[in-house]
């Protein structure tokens, strides 16, 4: 042996002021400033924040895949700018979507993997057992990667990463657009080597609730440390701030506006029929009703914190500190003529065939004026193809479909005015600046004139883009962009509006201010039409159905679902819970 | 209408050239290309080695290797003394001909027989050695002449008055260098618009452009006209590095060349949209172009002659677009031919322009995935 | 652990690992497979059949004015040539109008005296019109014109028993290609553009896929040496490429009947140099690009092009000006075209396949020498 054993340490990574900037065209973008914590060893430690926090350049800094521009940094031990392959001898990387080759099967894969970390080839086959029992992907080792479910896809990616167990394992986003069964089975294969092999895991989410599985975590934003700890740790101290609030329930969405601008509120939002609201300091019920100003005929009770509660604590901290607003800003939409009663989206029996796989497989439903409406379900589920059906960018294979009455694949170009879409990610043109987006997608919807230089004022006011007016849109945080791409479905005052994934990536704050929104527009009549793969934005929802492989598997109010479908002794189910009843009972059946 | 249409093409606009990179592959290929091709693309023969095998011990053969030294083309690289030296300078290709004078050369030729001049020339590139020998004969011709007229000997009973019209000289790069204006016109076009709707596909705009009230025409004719407008200036500046700076003569009208530069712009337009409707990804576009580019230049006419290809072949480059605007750009700058000579060239390059139009516009909305 | 510190320990684990990969993709997108031989034979077919420089039926326009046994017999002479298709005009007017219709090539034409003044011996003029517009072709047409006419004159000296002798008659030999076949020449050096194009988009797009897939992210942190991942690449993709290769080879001499002189092992070892080359050259641009799409463009500009302007595949290097001639020794395929045409045409030339060889032997190794310094296990 030519060098010495690392020493055995509590820790096993260290990183002190390290930092990390990337230059695209002339902005710098700094991915990480000044970062300074320990990993501990044998635990499973989760890297919260939302993207651009610098979660995966931090991930990819410690396999040894970028070197640092300042600061130090070791993993187990290894410098990793000077040693980067003793890193790498000792760690394994899972990548985002999982680093498999699509086009090799799930037995290739591993082999593959086993040649490339020096597996002798006499000890595989038992290993590939435990793997493959592990994962319960034995019967599928003659299928391509390509083939294999999302949840499949994350359980093969894990499995290739344990050939041989590492001493740290780093996932970067494992459960990202999976399902909530298969998340669920991926934390337990997660712990079960910690117990067995004693190793260590760095895992990164964009999940809040997921952060109370970790036993450690770091709240990262911005490329900026808040704080970390055990998961408790953070939501403890809030103890005594959060209470659930009842009342009409046509009034809510009011109140939760009312509340949430409060300067004594870290948060407050809707959860299905009620208001979940956290204060800045500890009080009793009787006090929230008085600070409020709450009339009688709503119900307050005290509530458990959340993980989440204290992301957003910290978060609205630090935005305060380097002076940014932190008010939800509230939109004006000319009111929608029609009834609450009408009927805007029908869909019935819709099918849409590829070759030979269904991916919508027969779903009906209905869509009344001013709702919110959730299309809820994981990657592939169909969300994204029933969209483009009713949006008249995809022909259906079977099925009827009317958008305010119409056929919109069918309508003519005049129908579309009145339809509003943002598409996923935040599809703009990314060549072009905020001003320039904006006056292109304005003109597209046929404003010209004086209207047009209103309503692109209006946008810029309304969507806080005046600042960044001038910036080339690729350039922007994902926040910004989430905010041009509504303020661009809306330039010309749609009835109905289209969203697909709004939120995926942005921080839990903007999340809020898009809710808010949609919120505001939804009280102006505006329907709305979402999809979704984070299960508790359902709550935020009127109505919601829930979509596995192109079928719905039930749909509802959120309470009703919840109500309906929530595991045996548990009080306060969560949207999640409900999901995974929900399919151990249709699986079942 | 008009005002969507005009927004679309503005956005086109600052999308192409606020990219430094795609500025770049738009404005600096083209000179680069223009410059190094317009030298490089020559059929005119220069500087061709020849080596001297001289066993005639006259004046005459001395005559005319003088008149081989004095030629801008051949370059006499020496020479040798024994039939087996030919064989190594000709396959090393020292020298492409060897010209071998016989021992009784010169007294044949005072005796008023016929002195044997043997050539022998490296094959390898038949071209070359087809007009190789094409100017060996020229300057025996002449020679002949010469001699036979000093000499009193009888002069042939007919001489051949040769004329070439449109290029007196027969210079070939006033053939070749016309031809690039259309290759590079074709590249740039194709560059523009065949990544133009499957860039929107992969970043998900195109999607937020079906979804607008802006119907698959306005759509077509705001993907199209930046590609007219940026091939037209495209154009404009390599036709005028072929006037002003290789000097070939233009003799036609300009309307006639830019009816003709306009209409190949259609059709390059249409196939480069066709491409990019049928693609899902950039990747697929751009292989997409090079598929239909590299036929579309090899079977144009560009360097080697239509006519020599067989019947088959000849058939399907009746769709290559290239194929008419080469003739177009050629005719109007050497022939300098009107509308009355090319409009048979016109009418096929609108029909393909207009058909893949079409077939593009159908696929915006129809494509299946 | 053991000595994983030795950078330059190849793991032949690893190696058959990657490249068993890479042959199951292969295998499984039929598009590497299609590029790699559907699209050199079917360039190789239609150009094949496409490129030539040999006119062939060449439309020229006949004018007699005054027909008598002199004239048409000088004119039987175009009706034989297998070179010329001949179209028979009332008029020079009428012929001018067809040649600037592009429907003849050019103009042969006896004036109305021809057969008074050949008879009185003073050189009657033949006048002869070409097409200049396509200058290679016209020198050409005019050599061919010359031919008929200088046979012409023979048989007349012999006929009217005149002693008609030349002072100089050049008799040619033509090595290597006697029949003067332009095919013999282009197939070979279509061989070598169209190799540079497959070897430049094989692997110009494999490198940037697995980026833009995420895999090569994953294949960094496994203890995988740089050295691993480009022999992982190269060498499947190098044997993928000289399957295309042999089915040019193959299809150049059965179907378009070159001829091949040389030894299959010369032609074998210079074809592994040159798609080296190739492939390094489309891995640098997949490595300096990063992207598959911008990878894709400078493919475009600087493979098929240059290939095809400046390899001397078509346009003589040797004629262009001297400063193009010395941009052409980047090109590689310039080598290539060298060594094939000699191989196929003449034979085993030893010093000009070895200076070639050389020439590319040194291309592929600064090419694998700068891919190894712009490869990195690191990302940025």
């Amino acid at each position: 042996m030519a060098h010495s054993q690392p020493r055995q340490d509590d820790f096993c990574i260290v990183a002190s002021g390290v930092r990390k900037h990337f230059i695209s065209g002339k902005k710098t973008i700094v991915a990480l400033d000044d970062c300074s914590f320990n990993v501990k060893s044998g635990i499973v430690t989760g890297l919260i924040g939302p993207d651009g926090a610098g979660k995966t350049t931090f991930m990819r800094l410690c396999s040894g895949l970028h070197v640092p521009d300042a600061g130090s940094l070791e993993v187990l031990g290894f410098d990793v700018t000077s040693d980067f392959l003793d890193v790498q001898a000792n760690i394994r990387y899972m990548p985002q979507r999982f680093g498999l080759y699509e086009d090799l099967t799930v037995q290739e894969n591993l082999d593959l993997y086993s040649d490339l970390l020096g597996v002798p080839p006499d000890k595989r086959q038992a290993r590939y057992d435990i793997l493959m029992k592990m994962t319960g992907l034995a019967p599928f080792t003659g299928r391509l990667a390509g083939r294999l479910s999302g949840g499949m896809k994350q359980k093969l990616g894990l499995a290739c990463t344990l050939i041989k167990p590492p001493r740290l394992l780093i996932l970067d986003e494992p459960t990202v657009g999976v399902d909530p069964v298969s998340r669920r089975e991926l934390w337990q294969i997660v712990y079960s080597q910690v117990k067995e092999q004693g190793m260590s895991v760095l895992l990164s989410t964009a999940y809040l609730d997921e952060a109370e599985r970790c036993q450690e975590v770091i709240l990262m934003h911005e490329g900026h440390v808040l704080g970390q700890g055990v998961p408790s740790s953070f939501s403890r101290p809030l103890s005594g701030h959060c209470f659930m609030l009842k009342g009409p329930r046509e009034k809510k969405r009011h109140i939760q506006r009312e509340l949430a601008n409060r300067d004594e509120v870290i948060d407050a939002l809707i959860l299905g029929e009620k208001i979940r609201l956290v204060t800045m300091d500890e009080m009793g019920p009787q006090d929230v009703r008085k600070t409020f100003d709450l009339s009688e005929d709503i119900e307050i009770e005290g509530s458990e914190p959340r993980f989440e509660d204290a992301f957003i604590y910290r978060l609205k901290k630090r935005l305060v500190s380097l002076g940014r607003s932190v008010k939800f800003k509230i939109i004006t939409h000319k009111r929608v003529a029609g009834s609450p009663e009408d009927e805007v989206i029908v869909v019935k029996n819709l099918k849409r065939r590829f070759g030979d796989f269904y991916a919508v497989n027969g779903i009906t439903f209905t869509v009344k004026r001013g709702e919110v409406f959730g299309l809820l379900g994981a990657n592939g589920a169909g969300k994204t193809t029933t969209f483009r059906m009713l949006c008249g960018l995809l022909p259906a294979s079977e099925g009827e479909l009317y958008v305010a009455g119409k056929n919109l694949r069918e309508a003519r170009a005049e129908a579309r005015e009145r339809i509003g879409y943002m598409a996923q990610k935040f599809s703009l043109y990314e060549d072009l600046t905020v001003i320039q987006n904006l006056n292109f997608f304005s003109s597209a919807y046929g404003l010209y004139g004086k209207r047009q230089r209103e309503r692109v004022q209006w946008a810029l006011d309304a969507f806080d883009l005046k600042e960044e007016e001038n910036s080339i849109s690729r350039d922007l945080p994902l926040g910004f962009k989430q905010r041009l791409a509504l303020a661009a479905a809306l330039m010309h005052e749609p009835d109905i509006i289209f969203l697909d994934e709004p939120t995926s990536g942005v921080d839990p704050l903007a999340r809020r201010q898009f809710w808010a929104h949609i919120n505001s527009l939804a009280d102006a009549g505006v329907t709305i039409m979402v999809t979704t793969h984070f299960m508790e934005e359902a709550e935020y929802c009127d109505r919601v159905v829930i979509m596995k492989r192109g079928r719905i598997l039930a749909k509802g109010t959120p309470e009703e679902l919840k109500s309906r479908y929530h595991p045996p002794g548990v009080t306060n189910p969560t949207m999640e819970d409900t999901f995974i009843t929900l399919i151990e009972m249709k699986e079942a059946a | 209408m008009l005002r969507r249409i005009l927004a679309l093409t503005i956005k086109e606009f600052i999308g192409i050239l606020k990219n430094k990179k795609s500025r770049m592959v738009l404005i600096l290929p083209p000179i680069a290309q223009i410059i190094v091709f317009g030298y490089a693309a020559t059929f005119d023969l220069k500087d061709v080695p020849v080596a001297i095998y001289n066993e005639d011990q006259g004046q005459i053969s001395r005559d005319v290797i003088a008149r081989f030294r004095g030629s801008r083309v051949f370059k006499i690289i020496g020479t040798m003394e024994s039939d087996g030296q030919i064989a190594p300078v000709i396959n090393l290709k020292k020298a492409l001909i060897v010209l071998h004078f016989h021992r009784d050369f010169s007294r044949d030729i005072l005796r008023g027989g016929s002195g044997n001049l043997q050539v022998i020339l490296d094959g390898r590139n038949s071209n070359t050695a087809l007009l190789a020998l094409n100017y060996v004969h020229t300057i025996i011709a002449d020679f002949n002449k010469a001699w036979a007229a000093e000499n009193g000997r009888g002069r042939p009973p007919a001489r051949l008055v040769v004329r070439s019209w449109f290029n007196r000289m027969l210079d070939s790069h006033w053939f070749i260098i016309p031809g690039i204006v259309a290759l590079l016109t074709i590249v740039v076009t194709l560059e523009v618009t065949a990544l133009s709707v499957a860039k929107e596909r992969e970043a998900g705009t195109f999607d937020q452009l079906l979804v607008t009230p802006m119907t698959p025409f306005e759509i077509l004719v705001g993907k199209s006209l930046p590609g007219l407008i940026i091939g037209l200036i495209e154009g404009s500046f390599i036709i005028f590095v072929t006037c002003f700076w290789f000097d070939i003569p233009l003799r036609g009208s300009l309307l006639v060349l830019y009816s003709g530069l306009f209409t190949f712009l259609l059709s390059a337009i249409g196939i480069g949209l066709m491409i990019s409707s049928i693609s899902l990804t950039q990747q697929q576009g751009l292989m997409g172009a090079f598929m239909f580019l590299v036929p579309a230049v090899v079977l144009s006419g560009f360097a080697t002659p239509i006519a020599n290809m067989p019947k088959l072949v000849q058939d399907f480059t009746l769709l290559n677009p290239m194929r008419y605007i080469l003739v177009i750009v050629r005719s109007v700058f050497l022939q300098g031919a009107g509308f009355e000579l090319l409009w048979t060239q016109y009418v096929p390059m609108a029909i393909i322009g207009i058909v893949t139009l079409a077939i593009a516009g159908f696929l915006f909305k129809r494509r299946l995935y | 652990m053991t000595s994983l510190r030795n950078e330059s320990s190849l793991s032949m684990m690893r190696l058959k690992g990657l490249i068993r990969k890479e042959v199951k993709q292969i295998i499984r997108d039929p598009s590497s497979i299609g590029i790699a031989f559907f699209l050199p034979v079917i360039l190789l077919i239609i150009f094949g059949y496409g490129v030539s420089l040999d006119a062939e039926h060449v439309p020229l326009g006949l004018v007699v004015e005054h027909p008598g046994p002199e004239a048409n017999g000088f004119m039987a002479g175009f009706q034989d040539s297998e070179y010329f298709e001949p179209i028979l005009y009332h008029s020079v007017q009428e012929a001018e109008k067809a040649l600037i219709e592009r429907k003849i090539m050019g103009i042969v034409w006896t004036r109305s005296d021809f057969a008074r003044t050949l008879l009185s011996s003073s050189e009657a003029p033949i006048g002869v019109i070409v097409n200049g517009v396509d200058a290679n072709q016209a020198r050409i047409v005019e050599g061919y014109i010359t031919g008929v006419w200088m046979k012409w004159l023979v048989s007349y000296a012999r006929s009217h028993g005149l002693a008609l002798k030349v002072p100089i008659r050049v008799k040619h030999r033509i090595w290597f290609n006697s029949a003067v076949r332009s095919r013999n020449f282009l197939v070979p050096g279509l061989i070598a553009v169209i190799m540079t194009l497959i070897g430049g988009m094989l692997t110009s797009m494999v490198v940037a896929r697995e980026w833009e897939r995420g895999t090569m992210e994953a294949l960094l942190v496994t203890p995988v040496r740089v050295k691993e991942i480009i022999l992982g690449k190269v060498i499947p993709y190098f044997f993928l490429g000289m399957g295309g290769m042999v089915l040019s080879v193959f299809i150049a001499i059965v179907v378009f009947h070159v001829p091949f002189r040389g030894s299959y092992l010369a032609l074998g070892f210079a074809s592994s140099l040159f798609m080296l080359t190739a492939i390094a050259l489309g891995l640098i641009i997949s490595t300096a690009a990063g992207s598959q799409f911008v990878a894709g463009q400078i493919a475009i500009v600087i493979t098929f092009l240059p290939a095809f302007m400046l390899s001397g595949f078509v346009f003589d290097i040797n004629s262009m000006p001297y400063p193009i001639q010395i941009i052409t020794h980047i090109v590689a395929a310039r080598y290539f075209v060298s060594i094939l045409q000699s191989l196929f045409l003449a034979g085993n030339i030893w010093p000009i396949y070895i200076v070639n060889c050389l020439w590319l032997a040194g291309m592929a190794l600064v090419f694998f020498r700068i891919i190894r310094k712009k490869s990195h296990k690191r990302l940025v």
